[in-house]
């Protein structure tokens, strides 16, 4: 196992660029999710002032 | 002209919905074992005389993000052509929902390239005509995206920013090509010609492997994004205030 993240002393660099890869792909995500439940809690405040 | 109803908001908004968990499922699978493979079934150095040490790995992410950079763009252009021409929305919205993961994956081409270079080239950065074409690219993107935005009526920002997408695909040849250059001598391109041939066969499939995840991946993504899209521009629309009482 120490070995595998050792990757032969290239470590950083490995390590970095996959590391960022995961970052940016999971903040994707999380961004598209955070602002669909946002697109829906906004929509359905707008119909509860327009039924007023 | 039939055909076009099936392409509208109201119908491909379910349509990706039921679409998505069945990209996500194979993105996640294909990418898991594409990394594994990549980490675990291939040797630790790449090419004969003079070869790569184990930094040669970050080929896994570093191609496949650097393909579908250039991909995404097409899809991009494409569907700002197809939006430009028929005056279809979805097309237009589907553009701008593949957009920010393009500019991603450029943005990851160019980060895991430094982080290779520094050990192969002994650099984190040249102005190799390659590296360059690419840095071009990842400002096209964000280009097109600010452009977008900076435009209120949204049907006037699809048209400007498609214009601009169509514009700038002259680039993506340019990449593609930048490798092709016989005598180093002559120009300075670190991307040498090479052939997905002469490739370790367990390297080039771990690479064909994730380059396919990072397509499920995107479909994932586009599909999200296009869904909040739709939401936004047709909020006024019965089927959307429908759809937000159910949500409820």
């Amino acid at each position: 196992m120490d070995t595998f993240f050792a990757q032969g002393g290239y470590a950083l660099y490995v390590w970095s660029s996959y590391g960022m890869a995961l970052i940016l792909l999971v903040l994707e995500l999380v961004q598209l999710v955070r602002r669909r439940r946002g697109i829906l809690a906004r929509l359905a405040r707008l119909q509860k002032i327009n039924r007023k | 002209m039939k055909l076009f109803r099936f392409f509208s908001p109201a119908t491909f908004y379910p349509l990706a919905g039921k679409l998505m968990p069945w990209f996500a499922v194979l993105a996640a699978v294909t990418i898991l074992s594409g990394l594994y493979w990549g980490f675990f079934e291939t040797p630790d150095r790449l090419g004969g005389t003079n070869p790569q040490k184990e930094y040669y790995r970050i080929i896994f992410i570093h191609v496949p993000a650097a393909w579908m950079s250039m991909w995404l763009y097409l899809l991009v252009a494409a569907y700002s052509a197809v939006g430009l021409v028929f005056n279809t929305r979805l097309s237009f919205m589907l553009a701008r929902a593949a957009a920010p993961t393009g500019a991603i994956f450029t943005f990851l081409a160019l980060w895991t390239g430094a982080f290779w270079g520094r050990p192969s080239w002994g650099t984190w950065w040249d102005w190799d005509p390659r590296l360059t074409s690419e840095l071009i690219l990842f400002f096209l993107y964000l280009g097109y995206l600010a452009l977008h935005s900076a435009i209120d009526d949204s049907r006037r920002a699809d048209r400007a920013s498609a214009l601009l997408a169509i514009v700038g695909l002259v680039m993506v040849p340019v990449i593609f090509w930048s490798i092709n250059c016989p005598d180093p001598s002559r120009c300075a391109a670190l991307h040498q010609r090479s052939s997905l041939a002469n490739m370790e066969p367990n390297i080039l499939w771990s690479m064909l492997i994730m380059t396919f995840g990072l397509w499920m991946y995107s479909f994932v993504t586009i599909f999200m994004r296009v869904r909040n899209i739709i939401l936004i521009r047709e909020a006024d629309t019965t089927w959307v205030k429908g759809l937000v009482t159910k949500e409820q």
